[in-house]
């Protein structure tokens, strides 16, 4: 029972990582019908805001958690400005080849002017501590990541769900072209999207960031991959399967890393994702679909 | 009111509307009527602002609107209760219609939130039930009135009876004619022609893509040719 609450903990703790990219993901798959493998970028440019904060300003981990959220924010703008904006309405497979490219080009920029190696800055110290409840042991980094994201999806919850512009949000995910006919407009809605799932990433990304402590041109790449995968495992286009999928996937992988055997462990990804291979195969329409489920 | 002068909108290479013009004044009810792939939806999707005009001009009270997006037209005010209605399944009857009214400001948003309920009462009960969930009567009414939330001057109702049972229609048709009443500017494009003619002012025929006859309603209910129109028979050979 303890093995099972441990692992849970810490499950909960990686998953909510993914739930939050995840979330970003699934609300601009609702509104644009684009996967954004570009949304990881949020992260890498994120890690790049930590290194200059930490290590060459020195500034402490409170300034710099609120810079990477900030950024986050504003790359994922920039991003649809710059990208998304002119292959608006053209074929779903030219926006995702878009995404790629915006994914190269960012990595290529680090690379030019920050280089391909890894750049290391300081944890929070309290990162590593850890809390004894009887035979648990609870991270503190993962009580406040817990934390931190009930918070960020019961805010990201009541706006969705309580304001004007958050119905508009879920108008346009559901149809756009019928939301654009009740005057919503669609240059401001998807504006709206990305800076909402630019948020969730900044969170996301600060925790991620706190537990890495790295910075490289290539960081965004696992988990981007992971809230895609946990935005499709939930069924793509729905807010509380993206976040079911989070959580899912964050304990499959540490109940992965558990209980496989030693030789295996290095394997933990490949297994994750032949078991989400094998889960399609009997549910191919995700753990919420979007029929059933609350859309975006 | 509306105008719309020598209107084509392709799909590609293929015209779906050749050349159309047709006009609605103020307080009037101007049907369209033809057979299915005529273009009637795409000639209200063309002036709503969901698709872009090749050719041709739409003027709105005077303004030249041709090409704009949709959700200027409806500040503009022109409003579409589009084809299957369109509704957002998965919220309530409530936030629908508060969607509908995102272009007012809060006050004039609730005021006729209010009206609604009172023109469609049936939506009050019903208020916090998705939309999904409404019977085809509940959500046909439900559009028209998330179309009156931006309190617009005139509406653009396609095909408002599709799929409906027979009483409904009935109720649908009443619905129509209460809108006239109540001074406001319909063009409506429906496949049960009869009973549209029989509410219409005047109304327009399209078919393959070109209007082939208009006039009072009334006139147009007493030509026998218009079946061949609809069934696509040369005239002379009626049986």
């Amino acid at each position: 029972m303890t093995d099972l609450v441990q692992t849970l903990i810490d499950g909960l703790g990686r998953g909510s990582i993914y739930a939050l990219l995840a979330l970003g993901i699934a609300l601009i798959f609702g509104v644009m019908h684009l996967l954004n493998f570009a949304h990881g970028e949020t992260v890498t440019v994120g890690a790049y805001i930590a290194y200059a904060s930490l290590v060459e300003m020195e500034l402490s981990w409170w300034v710099t958690a609120i810079l990477v959220f900030l950024g986050a924010i504003a790359i994922s703008v920039v991003i649809e400005f710059v990208a998304f904006r002119w292959v608006r309405g053209t074929e779903d497979f030219t926006m995702l080849l878009t995404s790629f490219g915006v994914v190269f080009v960012v990595q290529a920029f680090f690379v030019m002017y920050a280089g391909a190696t890894v750049r290391s800055f300081p944890r929070p110290e309290w990162a590593d501590r850890v809390w004894q409840v009887g035979d648990l042991n609870v991270g503190v980094i993962d009580v406040v990541t817990i934390g931190t994201t009930a918070i960020s999806l019961a805010v990201t919850a009541y706006v969705l769900r309580r304001t004007m512009f958050g119905t508009s949000l879920r108008a346009a995910a559901e149809d756009f072209d019928a939301a654009r006919l009740m005057g919503v407009r669609s240059n401001r809605v998807i504006r709206q999207a990305f800076i909402v799932a630019g948020a969730l990433a900044g969170v996301a990304a600060v925790f991620y960031l706190m537990r890495t402590g790295q910075a490289r041109p290539v960081v965004g790449l696992a988990p981007m991959l992971k809230g895609i995968l946990a935005a499709i495992v939930g069924g793509l286009g729905s807010l509380s399967g993206a976040v079911l999928g989070g959580f899912v996937l964050g304990v499959t992988e540490v109940v992965l890393r558990a209980w496989l055997p030693e030789y295996l462990v290095g394997l933990t990804d490949a297994v994750v994702f032949a078991f989400i291979g094998l889960f399609f195969v009997f549910r191919p329409q995700g753990l919420i679909p979007v029929e059933a489920g609350e859309r975006v | 009111m509306l105008q719309i002068n020598n209107l084509t909108t392709r799909y590609g290479a293929i015209a779906a509307l050749r050349g159309v013009s047709l006009s609605v004044e103020a307080e009037e009810i101007v049907g369209l009527i033809g057979p299915n792939g005529a273009g009637k939806t795409t000639l209200l999707n063309s002036v709503a602002g969901l698709l872009r005009p090749a050719e041709g001009d739409i003027y709105l009270n005077g303004e030249r609107v041709a090409g704009s997006s949709p959700d200027a037209m409806l500040r503009l005010g022109l409003a579409l209760v589009p084809e299957h209605r369109r509704l957002f399944s998965q919220m309530s009857v409530a936030e629908n219609l508060k969607i509908g009214g995102v272009s007012v400001g809060a006050k004039e948003r609730a005021r006729l939130m209010d009206e609604c309920v009172d023109l469609f009462p049936v939506l009050g009960r019903k208020w916090e039930t998705r939309a999904g969930f409404l019977s085809g009567g509940e959500a046909q009414q439900l559009a028209v009135a998330r179309a009156l939330m931006s309190n617009p001057r005139i509406i653009l109702m396609d095909e408002p009876s599709l799929g409906l049972a027979p009483m409904l229609v009935d109720l649908i048709f009443g619905l129509v004619d209460r809108l006239r009443r109540e001074g406001k500017t319909l063009l409506v494009v429906e496949q049960n022609a009869t009973r549209l003619l029989q509410v219409a002012d005047r109304a327009y025929v399209l078919r393959t893509h070109e209007i082939v006859a208009q006039g009072r309603a009334s006139d147009l209910l007493q030509r026998d040719d218009l079946f061949d129109v609809f069934v696509g028979r040369p005239r002379g050979r009626r049986r």
